[in-house]
């Protein structure tokens, strides 16, 4: 791997990270991080999608002609989301069924368009493919982080295995219901990026 | 390259190509894994059954041991509702969902406390026999609004048709953590040996706010935080188990037991 790709691979996941700095992709973050399965399987769909959408577009990119670029993109972004959403109905069910309507909203995840215009459109298709994964797994290591707060806090579990009783279990912690929720992200997500910006404050937007 | 790749005839060239592209492969990627996708979905109906039959604890939990429990004891027979009686058909293609967007295969009820818009004619009853081929347990398929959306699971009733083995809901969009609960082992484990009916034949199972009391046989705790949800289990429940639900089934099965 050339140091360009392990630039692209790295560089999104602290001092890119396209939910901390570039506040993409909010909207799914909030949906899909009530525990840490849903948030990890939830990664791995976003890893895929952006990673081939990336290479499929960055290989087709002198070809595409300027004037119906992006429904191109979106064709492309579309298709490879419909097939994650079939292979995840075929292995894995019951994980299909609680994520249902968020793997189809891949699609609209700003951060797959984002990269697709933004770098496949002008990038060679190996880079532009490491590009992919790194941003996925930008946006999946907040995705974690906000999911492990939200699962141990709001349900007492850490992939589904019991951390702290809950009362109704028969234990003693009471689960905070407000993290159970999804704009709960919102409060994690901020925290997540205040710790961010103060530990590199050169991410600070200026006035 | 630049200069011509812009013109009208390529553009439409080219966007037609990646179309067609882009269909292949959504289209051999749903044909090639549709077979996987029934088969997980009819594993997990028939997961739910065995589990609202109070069988799933005795299978190893694997997806063989799974369908060979089910084949061995459990039968579907489709009933029709306003009659109660036993009819023809294949339940195998019997679908309430669609059904029950089918002006023909359905009618508004009455009376919908359960807020389901349209009710099926038909029903699919799940007969679980044990190892002497009696029947042990009906298994009754149920729908009725939560807070969200439609709640989907079923009931397993003893051969008494009236004590409940368990209350399983197998699909439903509720809130995580509240009305989600409905889910909970430790809530479903309420539920055996309740009664649905009085002695009078009124449907009388019901979840209570703030807690059953120890001698109540018909109520079972509603769910903390839930209320919306909760109410939709008992009017599910009672519409159900009620004249426009399996009431006549029940009525016409009870006395002699179901075979």
């Amino acid at each position: 791997m050339s140091s360009d790709s392990k630039k692209v691979l790295t560089q999104p996941i602290v001092d890119n990270n396209p939910i901390a700095l570039q506040v993409l992709g909010i909207c799914s973050a909030l949906a899909v991080t009530s525990s840490m399965a849903n948030a990890l399987v939830m990664t791995i769909a976003v890893v895929l999608v952006t990673a081939f959408s990336n290479l499929f577009i960055s290989i087709i990119r002198n070809h595409i002609p300027s004037s119906v670029r992006i429904i191109v993109q979106m064709a492309i972004i579309a298709s490879l989301v419909i097939v994650v959403d079939q292979v995840l109905k075929a292995f894995s069910y019951q994980l299909s069924k609680e994520l249902s309507v968020y793997i189809g909203l891949i699609i609209t995840n700003c951060i797959v368009m984002g990269r697709a215009e933004a770098f496949a459109m002008k990038e060679k298709p190996g880079v532009s493919f490491w590009d992919g994964i790194g941003n996925g797994l930008g946006y999946g290591a907040i995705l974690i982080i906000v999911a492990f707060f939200r699962e141990l806090l709001g349900f007492g579990t850490f992939f589904g295995i019991e951390v702290l009783p809950l009362i109704q279990n028969g234990g003693w912690y009471q689960g905070n219901g407000l993290l159970v929720l999804p704009f709960s992200s919102f409060f994690i997500i901020g925290l997540v990026i205040w710790g961010v910006r103060q530990w590199k404050p050169e991410q600070v937007e200026k006035d | 390259m630049s200069s011509n790749k812009e013109t009208f005839g390529k553009t439409v060239g080219f966007v037609t190509a990646v179309c067609l592209v882009c269909a292949a492969l959504v289209s051999i990627s749903a044909i090639q894994l549709k077979p996987l996708q029934v088969a997980n979905k009819l594993l997990d109906q028939q997961t739910k059954i065995l589990e609202a039959s109070g069988l799933l604890a005795k299978t190893d939990g694997s997806s063989k041991d799974i369908k060979a429990t089910y084949a061995k004891f459990v039968e579907a027979k489709m009933i029709d509702l306003d009659s109660g009686e036993f009819i023809e058909g294949n339940p195998d293609l019997f679908d309430e969902r669609s059904n029950s967007r089918d002006a023909k295969k359905s009618e508004k009820p009455k009376n919908d406390i359960a807020g389901i818009n349209r009710r099926s004619h038909d029903a699919v009853v799940y007969l679980v026999r044990n190892e002497n081929n009696v029947v042990e347990t009906v298994v009754l398929p149920i729908v009725g609004s939560g807070l969200w959306d439609l709640m989907y699971g079923y009931v397993g009733l003893e051969s008494d048709l009236n004590t409940v083995r368990s209350v399983v809901y197998s699909d439903h969009k509720e809130t995580p953590g509240l009305g989600a609960e409905v889910v909970n082992p430790k809530w479903k484990a309420l539920w055996p040996g309740k009664k649905i009916y009085n002695s009078a034949g009124e449907v009388k199972a019901s979840l209570v706010k703030g807690g059953a009391k120890a001698n109540d046989i018909h109520g079972v705790d509603a769910l903390s935080g839930a209320t919306l949800t909760s109410n939709g289990v008992t009017r599910t429940l009672q519409f159900w188990f009620g004249e426009e639900g399996y009431a006549p089934f029940i009525a016409k099965y009870r006395a002699g037991g179901v075979n």
